[in-house]
């Protein structure tokens, strides 16, 4: 297998590939920047990164020969009349995902940004627009609000491959919104969901997800780390059940992987709540549910178990069937090729990561 | 024509910066002409709504611009116009 892991940290990409020797990166590439954002484009191959510039704003570029070259496209922008609740006007913060819009819709690409914006481009990235239904959701001036940020940011996208229409987001903080009619119309679906923050943590609009996916092989399974819980939907979102397992079980974490060909199988990352963020008990430590999160399994050969501060965000984690890598705050690098039950470090001098893809 | 100067900063992303002379009576006018010197630099001067940005500083002389909204500092034809990133990291 031809696999390359791209790794977006904060001082610059990073791209690894299996040689006759092992994994080893190429040259560095925009060293200095922070890469807050990498996609690969499986319809296509087409890389594309986001640079969070200190001084110089948000840049996205994007690459047709793997990194060989690239090219700078114009960022999304906020229509004028867009405003934050606070009645300033919005701008872009940061781009948090990106995801193509079906194997049916060459060209179709979805941008999940902060503040709140999905954005939609029918050209291949050449151009976005906003995607104005949900920007006026009713419940986004009242409901949605930034955790950890100053504003609420959607981090998580799918599509549904049976139906390029039936769209999932995940707001944090708001929580998971539906599509069923390729955006034109949004309805929360957060039942089951517990926001022990809230007054009323059974609340419709206001949830926590840190990252959701749905399975590929059976799309109805949906999987969901979130600030109180991990959660899974087995009818499409129309209910959440908590996962979390046992009450001593450290259900708080940023990072989730799935195993597409088989619905039952996840892992995540734990950490110790909000209040701290390390890795809990100070040792790495990845789990992972082979019954749909009936039962989880710590997986520890070949991590650390001590004196870790490693946090792994939530688009650090990154999987293709049993290959799991997942980056952490601290610049570790770390590889499973056997679904997480043995890891390498790939390397303990990063900076810290932000993003990682593994594409073939 | 005033007199614009970049900080060797910005020559990564354009790799033949260089000093330029512009026509513009006002730091938005300098803008409109440095983008057409250099395609693509007003975006990594202002943001989405024209303003600049929060950590680039724009001098007249001596002088940092006071309107970093509307960009409408006066320039005369003798100024020297410097575009420098703000200080970061101590």
């Amino acid at each position: 297998m031809n696999e390359k892991i791209l790794v977006g940290t904060s001082k610059g990409l990073l791209v690894y590939q299996r040689g006759i020797n092992g994994w080893s990166a190429g040259k560095p590439q925009f060293v200095g920047f922070p890469v807050s954002m990498v996609y690969v484009d499986e319809r296509d191959g087409t890389w594309w990164i986001c640079l969070a510039h200190r001084h110089w704003g948000l840049k996205l570029h994007r690459s047709f020969d793997q990194g060989r070259n690239w090219e700078a496209v114009t960022l999304p922008k906020y229509p004028d009349d867009a405003k934050l609740h606070s009645g300033q006007p919005a701008t872009l913060k940061k781009v948090w995902i990106m995801q193509h819009a079906g194997h049916d819709r060459p060209g179709g690409l979805y941008l999940g940004t902060e503040p709140g914006g999905l954005f939609y481009s029918s050209n291949g990235g050449d151009s976005f627009e906003l995607v104005t239904s949900l920007w006026n959701h009713p419940s986004r001036k009242s409901q949605w609000f930034g955790a950890g940020r100053d504003h609420p940011f959607i981090h998580s996208i799918v599509v549904d491959p049976r139906d390029s229409d039936h769209i999932y987001i995940a707001v944090s903080c708001a929580g998971v919104f539906e599509s069923k009619d390729g955006g034109h119309n949004w309805a929360a679906c957060n039942r089951g969901l517990v926001a022990a923050y809230l007054p009323n943590p059974q609340a419709e609009i206001g949830h926590d997800p840190h990252r959701m996916f749905a399975c590929h092989a059976n799309p109805d399974v949906l999987w969901q780390q979130n600030h109180c819980g991990i959660y899974r939907s087995i009818d499409g979102g129309k209910k959440w059940i908590d996962i979390s397992g046992e009450e001593d079980f450290p259900s708080y974490g940023f990072a989730l992987a799935i195993d597409h060909h088989n619905p039952e199988r996840a892992w995540v990352i734990p950490a110790v709540s909000d209040e701290v963020r390390v890795a809990t008990d100070l040792a790495l430590c990845v789990c992972r549910t082979e019954d749909g999160g009936q039962s989880w399994q710590d997986l520890r050969n070949g991590l650390p178990q001590e004196n870790c501060f490693d946090i792994v965000f939530r688009h650090s984690f990154a999987n293709i069937e049993d290959t799991l890598v997942f980056g952490t705050t601290t610049g570790n690098l770390y590889l499973s090729e056997d679904g997480g039950s043995h890891w390498q470090c790939l390397s303990s001098t990063l900076a810290r990561v932000e993003s990682i893809v593994i594409c073939k | 024509m005033a007199t614009v100067n970049f900080t060797s900063a910005l020559r990564r992303f354009f790799p033949k910066l260089d000093t330029i002379e512009v026509e513009g009576t006002t730091v938005a006018e300098i803008l409109d002409q440095i983008e057409k010197e250099f395609p693509g630099m007003k975006d990594y001067l202002v943001d989405e709504r024209g303003r600049l940005r929060k950590h680039v500083n724009i001098f007249i002389g001596e002088e940092l611009i006071t309107d970093g909204e509307a960009l409408s500092d006066a320039v005369a034809e003798s100024d020297q116009v410097f575009v420098f990133q703000a200080l970061s990291g101590g």
